[in-house]
């Protein structure tokens, strides 16, 4: 079936079969490998993306249901002026170890950073609380993810 | 993981999505949020031939008030209540700690209820509340109490062609209160132990109506009869609460398992039904 998914701002129209996951499709199909298949099973959260500005696993969405919707991918984070603040803030703040996990910490940071411009802790640990990160490196990821949070708004107090 | 070879209909309409269904008989099932059945059709425990995807029907994304009732559509999704205003008691209380917060983006509580899992949160709430599953079907819609929905593990008594497309949860019109105590290993984890609570109040501060239901400690979701009649009509207190949740302790058949012994279970649901039941009765008070 035709399925037309706005990837990362570009338009992806492909013929994929009704059984594809969105994850397969975005890494296979489109080649964006970026997003990551960790558990396979709705538990890890490596393979989240934002999908219409929300973050889900997309281990656990078809093809067919993301027709129509646009998804951002840890790809399309850079901006034309360098990088998110959440992906300066991972590399300040050691927010990674083996990085396996942190495509989605950084979605599911910067879709959270769009809904409240100043979490607490217990926000950040409420929002990441269905990804894993095995090297439990846990505490530089909320870390990252408030400095970031302060970066983005101490830039919009100046402009 | 993928799931085995399957036939996609997207339904644009409810009467199109019992039609399919009524085309695809035994082999067809309907998909909301999916965020337990891909993963069972990955895990080729689910295998359907014809795929109902109801997510781009209009009009079933809604959370209302309607005539003394929350109405909930087929198309909520739990993030959804979590952000809604309109929730009360128990539904709000147990909105945050269904699954986690990816899952909550995409699964519907509806598909939820629906899926009937023991482990699942949403059905002892609907036990506590007496709630309506509204069930459609090629001969129209019709309510079914949830107590009569829930018929086992994974089974309901929806009819072979119908699709859940709501739920009416009575609002209570007088003061009430609520409570959803889970216990979890971990956010995502199925429930170790969960208690639903419900309870309204009459102008003396007496309990004219109450609500007790269980979560993972049988092989059902399961409403404590005995205990919901014992509160009624009696005033809030300590020992009332206590001696309710002897009830519901005796009500409870844990299994041990990976995540603790029964015995103990039956602690955690003899101190959640005390401390849930205080919880209700101090935002009744409140309210």
């Amino acid at each position: 079936m035709e399925v037309n998914i706005t990837i990362n701002g570009s338009d992806h129209a492909s013929d994929v079969e009704p059984r594809t996951l969105l994850v397969d499709h975005i890494r296979r199909t489109v080649g964006l490998t970026g997003t990551h298949v960790g558990c396979d099973t709705t538990s890890c959260g490596a393979c989240t993306v934002l999908m219409d500005g929300k973050p889900v696993k997309a281990c656990t969405v078809l093809a067919a249901q993301a027709d129509g919707s646009e998804v951002t991918t840890v790809e399309g984070l850079k901006g034309a002026d360098g990088l998110h603040p959440v992906q300066q803030a991972f590399t300040d703040d050691h927010g990674l170890q083996c990085g396996f996990c942190t495509p989605g910490m950084m979605l599911v940071g910067a879709s959270l950073i769009a809904e409240n411009p100043d979490p607490s802790d217990d926000d950040v640990r409420w929002a990441i609380s269905g990804n894993l990160c095995r090297c439990t490196g846990y505490i530089n990821i909320v870390k990252a993810i408030r400095t970031a949070a302060a970066r983005v708004a101490e830039s919009s107090i100046g402009s | 993981m993928f799931p085995s070879r399957f036939d996609l209909v997207v339904a644009q309409t409810v009467a199109e999505a019992v039609e399919a269904k009524v085309d695809a008989g035994e082999g067809g099932r309907f998909l909301a949020g999916g965020q337990s059945l891909i993963p069972m059709m990955k895990m080729r425990v689910a295998f359907p031939e014809t795929l109902i995807d109801i997510n781009r029907i209009a009009g079933l994304d809604a959370i209302e008030r309607v005539n003394g009732h929350l109405q909930i559509g087929a198309l909520v999704r739990h993030a959804d209540l979590v952000a809604s205003d309109a929730t009360f008691g128990a539904v709000a209380a147990a909105a945050p700690w269904v699954a986690d917060p990816l899952v909550r983006n995409r699964g519907t509580m509806c598909g939820s209820v629906a899926h009937c899992d023991p482990e699942g949160d949403w059905n002892s709430v609907l036990l506590a509340t007496g709630a309506d599953v509204i069930a459609q079907g090629p001969g129209g819609e019709r309510p079914i109490p949830i107590a009569d929905f829930v018929d086992g593990a994974f089974t309901s008594t929806l009819g072979e062609d119908e699709l859940v497309v709501g739920l009416r949860i009575p609002v209570p019109s007088g003061r009430s209160g609520g409570s959803y105590l889970k216990l979890e290993r971990k956010i995502g984890d199925y429930a170790t132990v969960a208690v639903a609570s419900h309870l309204e109040l009459d102008d003396s501060g007496a309990i004219s109506a109450a609500g007790l239901a269980l979560t993972s400690v049988n092989p059902i979701n399961t409403k404590v009869a005995d205990a919901e009649a014992l509160l009624v009509g009696q005033q809030p207190s300590d020992e009332l609460f206590a001696e309710a949740a002897e009830l519901a302790a005796a009500a409870a058949e844990p299994r041990d398992d990976v995540r603790g012994t029964a015995a103990w279970k039956r602690q955690v649901v003899r101190t959640y039904t005390k401390r849930g039941l205080a919880a209700a009765a101090q935002q009744a008070e409140g309210s």
